[in-house]
């Protein structure tokens, strides 16, 4: 079983809540995913029109709230933004985004370690998203974190595990757990995240811009599960040199 | 008197209480968070807190994120 914190959880797979069509239809893609953290953001109240929650139709009591500071540039915007989600009750969880390049939306390493270690010394359980950089993975590892983040791709490209070969150190090296975050875009994706070692994924937009959000959901789930028992199954070695399947003996009676 | 509301001018009455405002607005106070001049309001603070003018105050909550 999956535990962060010294919470224990069924599933590996993480929810972000943006972009959905609506509040029903996350709702249900939610109880398809059988996630039980979520991630959501937090913004001004749009004054002119305070009615548009779509937070209303989510249980607090069924759902973990993964708060994330996505809008911070720097540590202390990240930390202002945690402060603020600890104060609207969403518990000590916290996903530390910090991300100065609306172009590019990468992770700024040096300001994601120094809100890490301010957070987790008020009490936060951090779990920072980082670009997979195993050196960094470390040292957020000493600063106390609860789990790493390294993204498989930018966020919201669906482009899939394109940093394989550095997720693939920091989960060998890690001793927190390591949750891969965005850029998965297909339920292969989150299942090759997985068969690697990684100890849960987070999805949002794969599954939010899906033609069929709620079965994309049901989708990720499946393939979340595959990956995991392929992993503690354990893969076969890969090889260039082709290795018949089936016996090579026996087959004297096609030459008598 | 004026206050900064979300970035916005809003005028309101004079020592307004915090939580009259967040009802004014028809906001539940449950699933906001308030910041009264760069400091998080607690959530007993709201039935206290007498705005002054050209205080600064951000409602904030959560929404849909990734």
């Amino acid at each position: 079983m999956l535990t962060i914190a010294g919470h224990a959880f069924r599933s590996r797979l993480l929810l972000g809540t943006g972009k959905f069509s609506s509040a029903g239809i996350l709702k249900q893609a939610i109880e398809a995913s059988g996630c039980e953290m979520i991630t959501v953001a937090l913004r001004r109240v749009d004054l002119d029109d305070p009615a548009d929650d779509i937070m209303g139709v989510l249980d607090r009591k069924k759902y973990i709230f993964l708060p994330n500071t996505s809008g911070a540039r720097d540590a202390a915007e990240a930390v202002r933004l945690a402060r603020l989600a600890r104060a609207a009750g969403a518990g000590e969880w916290l996903k530390l985004e910090v991300t100065p390049d609306p172009r590019t939306l990468l992770p700024d390493p040096v300001e994601t370690l120094y809100a890490a270690e301010e957070l987790v010394k008020e009490g936060f359980k951090v779990l920072p998203y980082i670009n997979a950089d195993p050196i960094l993975a470390l040292k957020l590892q000493d600063a106390g974190v609860a789990a790493v983040m390294p993204l498989g791709a930018p966020i919201g490209t669906n482009l899939g595990l394109q940093t394989r070969l550095q997720v693939e150190i920091i989960i060998e090296q890690a001793r927190v757990p390591v949750v891969v975050d965005a850029g998965l875009g297909a339920p292969s994706h989150a299942a090759e995240a997985m068969e690697i070692g990684a100890d849960a994924v987070l999805v949002n937009t794969a599954i939010s811009v899906a033609g069929d959000p709620v079965r994309m959901a049901r989708a990720f789930a499946r393939a979340v599960i595959a990956g995991r028992e392929a992993f503690e199954a354990g893969l076969g070695p890969r090889s260039k040199q082709a290795e018949a399947s089936s016996p090579l003996t026996g087959l004297d009676f096609l030459k008598e | 008197m004026n206050i900064i509301v979300n970035g916005k001018q809003k005028e309101i009455a004079p020592a307004t209480i915090l939580i009259s405002l967040v009802r004014e607005l028809e906001l539940d106070p449950e699933a906001i968070v308030a910041e009264h001049n760069g400091r998080i309001v607690r959530r007993d603070e709201y039935d206290s807190l007498a705005l002054a003018e050209n205080d600064i105050l951000e409602l904030i909550r959560f929404v849909g994120g990734g």
